[in-house]
């Protein structure tokens, strides 16, 4: 390492292998309180279905799993401990508040099904967050049924499609930017729509001229996401929302990036008809390693008749319900009323800011992606100098004579403590380093990161063996992906 | 704002450094006509107590302390301690997916560890990383069984939870998937000649939950036949994952849909909970969501990554096997906790206890009620049949603070006053003598009923 990093020091680290390995048979973590009611013979109640033999399950004991777990932990990068700059993966801080609130008793051990004069406070949560929602997005109504955000994508093409219906013609196909998330063409062909790609300018905003002449009455709508994947803003949104409008087409608006505007803009008011939120980027809940997430969808007035059901309505008397009778409705897309206690997580985030406080977030969002741009900007290749929103993009172009990718600077930010930044997207700049810091880094954390970029740049130049061989510093170097999936080793198996 | 690690003096500092005046110059970007001039209408900024107060005033609107029979897709079971303790660490909690594995090895770990246990829970050779959740996993489940045979229509079970069977139908509408309903015998299963009568060369699957939304558990050596000597495949859903530690798994089946939750995940309204399908190997590629395989790195240590990249829509975009990207891996680590702890002795013991509950509460509303479907074999939910409009009843206990049934008349008109109960582990006998005393308060026998009953109670 050419400058020792003021980030992090090596340490020990416990090593540990699988569950399956510690077991045997006898120790147990678990006690069943004796049973209160007579004992049944499942041979008898079952016949041939009485299932006897559980293979392979482990048997350890309680400090066992403690001790495992806590391990394999040991072996992650997270947000808690350091800056965590995946771009249009937004990985804010998760407030803890949101944690014990989803654990209050009704709130943990309400059932779906429970009838709804107890299911007031569940139907209230649902009710305030939407509402919300709603205000910050600018739209007319919203579902919090999605469960994640290209299950939200679905959802939200479904009712394109059923308004498109409802107007005679569901039309053929779905333009996308070639700057998009792989989500977007993936939920399109599973809407049964053809996609067609729409070319990014020289300012990686969406071809004015490209969408005009592609443009017509087969398209059901444009999927954008804004800002794009770039971090930049579509200045010319309200006229790409105007070319659309004027052929019958709809403006869906991919609300992965919402960290960049939330408090400061909002789409309703610029034109968009129906978008997602990702309540785990921009409302803080959880990643936990890869989900659970939570995608509502907002829609303008026009598209409300084909939301999912249930919706949440105020009966007379001024309890809440759930409605499943809307003839127009989509349907249902997944079973019971969604990811719940992302919603609880979610109210808690927007209730823990404020107005004031969710405006200051985006604008730190903001800032620190800016200030990172600054700290690197002649040193990684800047492939668009428009102004940069919540993330900005580099491109490896300079290390890249070195023989040095952006997978291996990537690899090499490991050593000195960081979890790497999106690597090899958005498609259209070559080597892409994605990077959006969001609100939750401090000056000093981004000033080490950049600190680090900086020296790893430097090495590509003078050492590049280096940074192709990282990362040094962890348990496992890297690994084989090709063998991984030429012959998939996909479960653990007992040695004969 | 207490979650923003800056100072106005560090804002003003990084303003200058970029080289600019003022906050705003950093929306230049933004048409001007579009920036929002006022503060969002939403509540002031809270203190972590008034938050805590607000959710807790929730809880107590939202059946906080009630004793509930209810099941049909959601389970309440003792969740141990020590899952919450773990999956609180932080380098779970605030981690993504595992795409840089040299720094992602304790999540990759854990669902290689997870996926061998669903593998050797319900059999199958392969399982991913999780899904959504039970509903959703069972319409991707049939969309890769239409993959997978290039057949298109689908025939489905009415005893399949009707809200899934409501998914799939969202799902397959517009992917060309003609949804054909087979219906139940009097013992509550599927009903084979008619199943026989409605698949056709075009049929690529047939999906059953077992046990079935009525507890029951399907004859699934005897569908897969039927499905499979007609060239099509047998997808089975698994709502009630603790099942598996007492009832035989579907072996016979080409694709498991599973909803985990019963595995350590709190009952929640709904969600968020676990999804997962596992298959036959010679299926994995056409198999939707992440997987982890396990390889080497360059001084051949064992190591995970996540693999089989290319079915995936970062990848091959509208050419996916589904458009999914985010699992739910902080809940499939629940269920990985929870299948540890009780492993392969205790999930037997903990399913033999819920068989017992179910038998005991099932044989005492006999003596009221008709229990309907009682010829099949059952797990832990089972039907009763009243005089009285269940919803009657279930008014009657609720003011004991108790939850009785899910009452069917919305899903099957036609078994008329009838509720689906669910007993597990948690129900004690106590609560189960009261519901069943409350439910036959206007039943006709209630006079020599109540008696008996109470001598039972005594006994």
């Amino acid at each position: 390492m050419k400058h020792p990093t003021r980030k992090a020091t090596l340490q020990v680290n416990q090593n540990e292998g699988l569950i399956f390995e510690k077991s045997s048979a006898g120790k147990a973590a678990w006690k069943l309180p004796p049973l209160d009611v007579p004992e049944v013979d499942a041979a008898q109640l079952l016949g041939a279905y009485e299932r006897k033999e559980l293979g392979c399950m482990p048997e350890v004991s309680e400090i066992e799993i403690i001790r495992h777990f806590t391990r394999l932990s040991t072996w992650n990068y997270a947000i808690d401990l350091g800056m965590y700059p995946l771009g249009s993966c937004t990985m804010k801080y998760n407030p803890r508040v949101n944690e014990a609130v989803a654990r209050v008793e009704g709130i943990a051990n309400g059932h779906p099904y429970q009838p709804e004069k107890i299911s007031q406070g569940a139907l209230a949560i649902i009710k305030t967050l939407s509402e919300q929602l709603i205000e910050i997005t600018g739209m007319d109504a919203i579902t919090l049924q999605p469960a994640a955000g290209a299950h939200g994508e679905m959802t939200g093409l479904l009712m394109v499609r059923a308004y498109h219906e409802s107007k005679g013609n569901a039309r053929k196909k779905i333009l996308i930017p070639d700057s998009a998330h792989g989500t977007n063409p993936a939920t399109a062909a599973m809407v049964n729509y053809a996609v067609e790609n729409l070319k990014s300018d020289s300012r990686g905003m969406v071809d004015f001229a490209a969408l005009a002449a592609q443009m017509n009455e087969d398209v059901a709508a444009l999927m954008l996401t804004n800002p794009n994947t770039l971090g930049v803003f579509e200045q010319d949104i309200h006229k790409i929302a105007d070319i659309l409008h004027a052929k019958g087409g709809l403006l869906y608006m991919d609300g992965a990036n919402m960290n960049a505007l939330v408090g400061k803009v909002r789409p309703g008011d610029f034109g968009v008809d129906v978008m997602h939120l990702n309540l785990h980027k921009t409302f803080s809940t959880p990643h936990g390693g890869g989900g659970p997430g939570s995608g509502p969808v907002a829609v303008k007035k026009g598209l409300e008749p084909f939301l999912p059901t249930p919706v949440v309505i105020t009966k007379s008397d001024g309890t809440l319900a759930f409605e499943g009778n809307r003839p127009q409705s989509v349907g249902r897309v997944r079973a019971f009323y969604g990811n719940f206690g992302m919603f609880v997580r979610a109210l808690a985030y927007i209730q823990a800011n404020g107005p004031d406080g969710l405006r200051q977030t985006t604008e730190d969002a903001v800032l620190n992606a800016n200030y990172i741009r600054k700290g690197l900007e002649g040193i990684y290749d800047l492939p668009y100098s428009t102004p940069t929103m919540h993330e900005v993009v580099f491109s490896d172009r300079r290390q890249l004579k070195k023989g040095v990718r952006t997978m291996d600077i990537a690899k090499r930010l490991i050593d000195y403590g960081f979890h790497p930044y999106t690597t090899a997207f958005p498609l259209i700049v070559p080597g892409a380093l994605m990077i959006e810091p969001t609100e939750s880094e401090s000056k000093e954390e981004m000033d080490l990161f950049i600190e680090a970029m900086k020296s790893i740049a430097e090495e590509a130049e003078e050492d590049p063996q280096t940074v192709l061989d990282a990362p040094h510093t962890t348990r496992v170097s890297r690994l084989d992906e090709t063998a991984a999936a030429r012959k998939p080793v996909l479960r653990w198996k007992p040695a004969n | 704002m207490r979650y923003l690690p800056k100072s106005p003096a560090d804002r003003e500092a990084m303003l200058n450094a970029i080289g600019l005046r003022s906050v705003d110059d950093l929306f230049a970007p933004i048409p001007a006509e579009y920036r929002l001039t006022r503060d969002l209408n939403v509540p002031r900024q809270m203190a972590e107590s008034e938050i805590v107060d607000f959710f807790r005033q929730r809880s107590r609107e939202n059946g906080e302390g009630y004793t509930s029979f209810l099941g049909a897709g959601a389970y309440f079971h003792y969740r141990p301690v020590i899952i919450d303790s773990l999956i609180s660490r932080g380098e779970f909690l605030t981690a993504y997916t595992p795409y840089q594995a040299e720094i992602s090895q304790g999540t990759l770990q854990s669902i290689f560890e997870f996926q061998t246990m669903i593998c050797e829970l319900t059999a199958m050779e392969v399982a991913n990383a999780s899904m959504y959740d039970g509903s959703t996993a069972a319409a991707e489940a049939v969309m890769m069984a239409v993959r997978l045979t290039g057949r298109r229509s689908v025939v489905v079970a009415r005893s399949l939870h009707p809200e899934y069977r409501e998914v799939l139908a969202t799902y397959a509408t517009h992917q060309g998937m003609p949804l054909s309903v087979a219906d139940f015998t009097d013992d509550g299963r599927l009903n084979l000649p008619e199943l026989e009568k409605s698949i056709t060369p075009e049929t690529a699957c047939v999906i059953v939950q077992s046990p079935n939304f009525f507890g029951t558990i399907e004859d699934v050596g005897a569908i897969a036949e039927i499905a499979h000597k007609n060239g099509a495949m047998l997808v089975v859903s698994i709502a009630e994952a603790v099942s598996l530690g007492i009832v035989e798994p579907p072996r016979q089946a080409d694709v498991i849909a599973m909803e985990a939750q019963s595995f350590g995940v709190p009952v929640g309204f709904g969600g968020p909970y676990c999804g997962v399908i596992a298959t036959r190997e010679k299926y994995v590629r056409q198999m939707p969501g992440r997987l982890v395989g396990q390889t080497v790195d360059k001084q051949g240590r064992r190591g995970f990554v996540l693999t089989l990249a290319t079915r995936e829509q970062h990848i091959r975009r509208e050419k996916a096997t589904s458009n999914i990207c985010t699992n739910q891996a902080l809940v499939a680590l629940m269920v990985n906790i929870f299948m540890t702890i009780y492993g392969k002795v205790g999930l037997k013991e903990l399913a033999k206890q819920n068989l017992a509950k179910a038998a005991y509460a099932a044989s005492q509303f006999a003596k009221q009620g008709k229990v309907l479907f009682g010829a099949a074999p059952r797990f832990n939910e089972f039907v009763v049949q009243t005089r009285e409009d269940p919803y009657a009843i279930n008014e009657r206990l609720l003011q004991h603070k108790m939850v009785g049934g899910l009452p069917l008349n919305k899903f099957y008109p036609e078994l008329g006053n009838a509720a689906v109960w669910c007993c597990t582990e948690l129900t004690t006998r106590g609560a189960i003598d009261t519901a069943v005393e409350l439910a036959a308060e206007s039943e006709p026998a209630v006079g020599s009923s109540k008696a008996e009953d109470a001598e039972e109670v005594a006994r």
